[in-house]
């Protein structure tokens, strides 16, 4: 009981990760509190929705689903956020909620507001170990997840883009003195954080078996509060903070039974650690 | 005879820009955002209404007990939240709505998701209010609201405020209590909102947690920033511009709210200082008129 309420917990941590990364990497070079990244999250389902009706292939779907997120958030950072970044920061803030609300409403106009069924066939199968099962869904996130995590790893600590990437997260004017080209290197952190988010969002269509016009609701807010959880810009410190709430809330909510709405346990979690923490968990000041 | 109709939207939009007038001292004057307004706004009505409903006190009283909790939970939220940086300050407030909200809903004593109903409108002279007296009423202290901010814009409350906003570092170098001031903006900002919140449950007569969740928030930021952050009369313009908006584009309902999120990103790609903000277009044409006027005057 115990042990599934971790693998569950772990699953759920492993979205809420792929999602925040992508905010937190967007936040540590550019300063703006993404909120459409959810609006980027529910895209990446609809194309992949989409593309599994059209060729009822679920790996295909996925990586449509990714190249479509990418492409977006490539898209917004283009032509709303960059004319943007010489105002206050409440500017992009409000222009990315306003965004976030249209892409809202017109999922529901151009796909209807009813949920649609993700009834995918992946064949990688069950894995049970004595009472412990991993249903399909459960191993699929798991992997995919991991496997992300190991490339962005690998491509930020190995590569010269990796090293640009953290340059300019550090300081964007210092690394562009040094000859980085920053508008590429934001284009890149877009494209890779906002694949991420599709990603996330075919699995979570997957696991869940729909797709629905506000399925990025919730995540949108529940994001913000995991990426300050771990320190604003600080990937590892994302990475930790989603498993955390992925499973302060299965514990909590599935366990204990407390009655308190699971999507306000984030929030909870983040004020309680922020008063003792003002950066966040492995955040530095 | 003004209809019951016109006189629900002149309330709402009455209730709407005293909020929005409250997060603007805390926004526009002091310079924190704040996306957790409405959990302010949320305090005050169910303050209000519990006084009422269940201490049986007078709206009289009821409603200035809603202001000063509200006012209280403010400072109390707001010194915690003071010490985060602007970008984790606007987090943390958001996460105060969901909080306060989820309160409002699992806890049975403020009525779960029923939430309160039988609150009226106020009595006096031995019968209840009319709409029409009620709106008057609260126009008339949205006006006193008003009058105070330009009181507050001159004194050394407001010159501390706005030099906090501009540059905090160089505020606090001059030997501006920071943090004293920003508490200061908060227990007013939410003090108001209560006192509109009030206002609003003895209007609706019932109110529910839905009433006060995150897209309250963000609504109310959006009159903010839509008719001039910082400007006195800019959320006033927001209020009116967004609270008429919903009313007017009826038929269009189907893709009211899409529209609206268009809007915003419109409004802050192309005219981010607001309606009547600086380098807006309608003061300009408001000051060009104003001076070819003065010109005609003297010819």
């Amino acid at each position: 009981m115990l042990i599934q309420q971790l693998a569950n917990g772990i699953a759920v941590g492993s979205v809420y990760a792929l999602i925040s990364l992508g905010l937190t990497m967007v936040y540590g070079i550019l300063r703006i509190l993404h909120v459409a990244h959810a609006g980027i999250y529910a895209l990446g389902a609809y194309v992949g929705w989409f593309s599994f009706r059209l060729t009822g292939e679920f790996w295909f779907s996925l990586f449509i689903g990714m190249a479509g997120s990418a492409l977006a958030g490539y898209l917004v950072e283009r032509f709303l956020y960059s004319p943007l970044l010489h105002l206050p920061r409440i500017a992009p803030l409000i222009v990315s909620i306003g965004l976030f609300t249209a892409m809202e409403e017109a999922f529901r106009i151009v796909a209807g507001p009813h949920t649609l069924t993700y009834n995918a066939k992946i064949g990688i199968g069950n894995l049970s170990l004595g009472s412990f099962q991993l249903t399909e869904t459960q191993l699929l996130i798991l992997l995919v997840t991991f496997l992300i995590l190991i490339i962005l790893w690998v491509v930020l600590s190995r590569t010269r883009t990796g090293l640009a990437m953290r340059a300019c997260a550090m300081d964007a004017e210092t690394a562009s003195s040094f000859g980085v080209n920053v508008k590429a290197i934001v284009a890149v952190n877009f494209l890779i954080g906002s694949a991420m988010a599709g990603a996330a969002g075919v699995l979570i269509g997957v696991y869940d078996n729909q797709v629905w016009p506000t399925m990025g609701s919730i995540p949108a807010y529940k994001a913000l509060a995991i990426v300050v959880l771990g320190g604003l810009g600080n990937i590892p410190g994302t990475v930790l903070a989603s498993f955390v709430v992925g499973m302060a809330e299965t514990f909590f909510i599935g366990i204990l039974a407390i009655p308190f709405p699971r999507d306000a346990v984030a929030f909870v979690a983040m004020i309680l650690v922020l008063m003792f923490k003002p950066y966040g968990l492995l955040g530095r000041g | 005879m003004i209809s019951g109709y016109l006189i629900t939207i002149l309330i709402t939009i009455t209730i709407y820009a005293m909020l929005a007038h409250s997060l603007n001292i805390i926004t526009g004057r002091a310079g924190q955002i704040s996306l957790g307004h409405s959990a302010f706004f949320g305090i005050g009505a169910y303050t209000s209404a519990l006084f009422y409903t269940r201490a049986e006190l007078s709206f009289w009283i009821s409603v200035p007990l809603g202001t000063i909790v509200a006012g209280m939970v403010g400072a109390l939220l707001g010194i915690p939240c003071l010490r985060v940086r602007d970008d984790f300050l606007a987090i943390t407030t958001m996460g105060i709505v969901f909080v306060v909200e989820a309160v409002f809903l699992y806890l049975p004593f403020f009525g779960g998701a029923m939430g309160i109903g039988g609150i009226d409108l106020p009595k006096w002279l031995g019968r209840e209010m009319t709409k029409p007296e009620y709106f008057i009423l609260i126009f008339i202290v949205l006006i006193l609201l008003l009058l105070l901010d330009r009181r507050l814009e001159r004194s050394w409350l407001g010159l501390a405020w706005s030099s906090i906003r501009e540059d905090e570092v160089a505020a606090g170098a001059m030997g501006v209590d920071i943090v004293r001031f920003k508490v200061i903006a908060f227990i007013l900002g939410s003090a108001i909102a209560g006192l509109a919140g009030g206002f609003y449950a003895h209007f609706l007569t019932f109110i529910m947690p839905q009433n006060f969740g995150f897209g309250q928030s963000i609504v109310i930021l959006c009159m903010v920033v839509f008719g001039g952050i910082g400007t006195r009369w800019g959320p006033i313009v927001g209020a009116i511009i967004l609270g008429i908006l919903p009313e007017i584009s009826r038929p269009i309902m189907e893709y009211r709210t899409f529209l609206y999120g268009l809007l915003l990103v419109a409004m802050m790609r192309f005219q981010p200082g607001g309606l009547l903000g600086e380098e807006s277009v309608l003061p300009r044409v408001f000051r060009r008129i104003g001076s070819s006027l003065r010109k005609s005057g003297e010819d």
